[in-house]
């Protein structure tokens, strides 16, 4: 087939080296280490009690994150895109600081905030509230890391919503809530979504910063890439891609769920609006 | 994270065995606190080494957490040589071909040529009255520690804690076990390492306890101040060697064997002692040990090698998935 476009196979074939040794390489060295189990012991390894609790900690925990951030990030990405206020650029710039700091660092700063002495923590502690070297620092660790993805995806599609749409709705006698749920969130929701995804597999394999803060107690507060650390520290390097390649496993799934979400939402929208967008 | 802090060693080893230097350089691959034991001991090797051969070697250090270390030596990192905190790094290369079977028989002293044990710090005044390992099992207090299964720090002391309770009238493993389960079961949580139990317990001031190693304790004193906490000395304890090995494959290659040989035996030199101790580390030698007396109080310390056969017994028999640490936090 002859296409208009030139160039599709010098860029496609740089596609699939660069993925190739980028990307598939390490995982299917991943994939071959782990073949040296049976799948008896892998399953064994898979399914054992702290394995499980581990999992259940890790995408809990980053599931979690996620949805606090693409809440927060909606309003954080909104309030960047259309109001303008002093200090503007300094809080978008503020944004990024997650991507930048090593995570150690913030994984040691937030633990030492929320300890119970430390300056959030000494307030939260009398309520009850424990957050450093427990489950809920996890989230906590997870939440500041996973923000700028969902800002950084959300704010150039809220810049190409025209202010004229919203004030259309109006005057077609929406609500306030209808012309978000109902005019805007459509439009956004795909993007959303992409940020959902990004901080939550950003956070699935997050390790710096969790150790710090969760306190690591085996049931509790274990994620799964500590174990896989736990592991490697005793040298059984195959236990540690058994479980590597789970999570790997269970990620995949997940991410093809959101995307599969995310094609009916894209394609509901492109319905909705006539085939227009 | 640790892939590519890895890639950065390999990288830089390679420019740098490319550079030319590679026939009068060593390569000193070492865990993370011994950072400043061979900064101030590199300097005495260099002017030794030029006062009898009239050479000048470049030396360079390589710091991080142990095991991670040595997996970058298996893989490729050009180490003339491995200063460790725990045989079980060392025993790694071994399987691996890259250090001989008996490296432990080529140095005196077990190829260790310092020592340092755990220790109890706490709260100025101790009042909590902690005196033994016994009370840090008691109800009520809290213990704050490394990771017991992911840190050389936390091994040590999940081994002296387990040691010490086979050693009481009618202990046994399953005594031990028990013993050693109250004990974690008095951690809050299990540090990410060795400073970070210290900043946990220092600067958070989470717990009762702090235990780490002796030569730890100085460097809090340095960091803190002495008017913060109190060392407390058990009755006995566990006795922290730290191997040194040649890389065998690496210094044939790079024909730096000889060098490589000196530069290890030379740890047990006097100077290489006194450095030692003066890095709050036991010396082997008897006379440094005793001028510097006032520094490390005696203690009667217990092997892994008497307690529990050698580091590979214990390992499989504690550490390893389904040992004794994996048991104690079985759902029951």
């Amino acid at each position: 087939m002859k296409r208009v476009l030139p160039g599709f196979g010098l860029s496609l074939g740089i596609t699939l080296v660069y993925l190739g040794l980028l990307v598939l390489l390490p995982l299917s060295g991943l994939v071959f280490k782990s073949s040296a189990l049976s799948f008896a012991q892998w399953w064994d390894i898979a399914t054992g009690e702290r394995a499980l609790a581990s999992l259940r900690v890790t995408f809990g925990a980053s599931l979690l994150a996620a949805t606090i951030n693409a809440v927060f990030g909606l309003i954080v990405a909104w309030v960047l895109v259309r109001y303008s206020f002093p200090g503007k650029r300094l809080v978008d710039s503020l944004v990024d600081l997650p991507f930048a700091l090593p995570t150690a660092v913030a994984g040691i700063t937030l633990a030492t905030l929320y300890a119970g002495n430390g300056w959030v923590g000494r307030y939260l502690e009398p309520l009850g509230i424990k957050v450093a070297f427990t489950p809920l620092g996890i989230v906590v660790a997870l939440t500041f890391i996973g923000l700028p993805f969902v800002v950084r995806t959300l704010q150039p599609v809220i810049e190409d919503i025209e202010p004229e749409v919203e004030e259309a709705a109006a005057t077609l006698g929406a609500s306030r809530a209808q012309t978000f749920f109902r005019v805007l969130l459509p439009g956004i929701f795909p993007a959303l979504l992409t940020g959902f995804t990004l901080a939550f597999s950003r956070a699935v394999g997050e390790y710096g910063s969790v150790i710090f803060i969760a306190g690591n107690m085996p049931l509790v507060s274990e994620i799964t890439p500590l174990l896989i650390i736990s592991k490697l520290e005793q040298y059984d390097i195959v236990g540690a891609t058994a479980l590597a390649l789970l999570m790997l496993i269970i990620s995949f799934l997940l991410l093809l769920g959101v995307n599969a979400l995310q094609w009916w939402a894209a394609h509901r929208h492109h319905r909705l609006n006539g085939g227009a967008l | 994270m640790f892939a590519s802090v890895r890639r950065v060693l390999l990288l830089s080893a390679l420019a740098w065995s490319v550079s030319g230097f590679a026939q009068t350089g060593l390569l000193n691959v070492s865990y993370d606190v011994a950072r400043d034991v061979y900064k101030d001991y590199n300097p005495l090797f260099q002017k030794y080494w030029k006062a009898k051969t009239g050479e000048t070697v470049e030396l360079r250090q390589s710091h991080g957490g142990s095991s991670k270390q040595v997996r970058s030596v298996a893989d490729g990192l050009e180490a003339d040589v491995v200063t460790m905190n725990q045989a079980p790094d060392v025993d790694f290369l071994v399987e691996k071909g890259l250090v001989v079977k008996d490296y432990a028989k080529r140095f005196p002293n077990n190829a260790s040529p310092y020592t340092s044990t755990m220790v109890f710090i706490v709260r100025k005044g101790n009042p909590k009255g902690l005196k033994e390992w016994a009370d840090l099992a008691a109800p009520g207090v809290q213990v704050i520690l490394p990771h017991p299964k992911n840190t050389g720090n936390g091994r040590y002391t999940y081994l002296a804690a387990w040691g010490v309770a086979l050693k009481q009238p009618g202990g046994n493993d399953k005594t031990a076990q028990e013993f050693v389960g109250k004990l974690l079961k008095n951690a809050p949580l299990f540090a990410a390492g060795g400073r970070d139990a210290t900043t946990t317990f220092m600067q958070r001031r989470l717990g009762d306890v702090l235990v780490t190693f002796e030569s730890e304790a100085e460097l809090i004193a340095k960091e803190f101040g002495k008017g913060e906490f109190d060392v407390v000395y058990p009755s006995q304890s566990i006795l922290a060697e730290f191997p040194v090995a040649l890389v065998e494959k690496v210094v044939d290659k790079k024909g730096t064997r000889k060098l490589a040989q000196a530069y290890l035996e030379y740890l047990w030199s006097k100077e290489g002692q006194e450095n030692a101790a003066q890095n709050y580390l036991r010396p082997r030698d008897p006379e440094v040990l005793k001028k510097y007396a006032a520094q490390f109080p005696p203690i009667r310390t217990f092997s892994v090698d008497e307690v529990f056969g050698g580091w590979a017994k214990a390992t499989a028999a504690h550490f390893r998935d389904g040992g004794s640490f994996d048991q104690i936090y079985q759902v029951r």
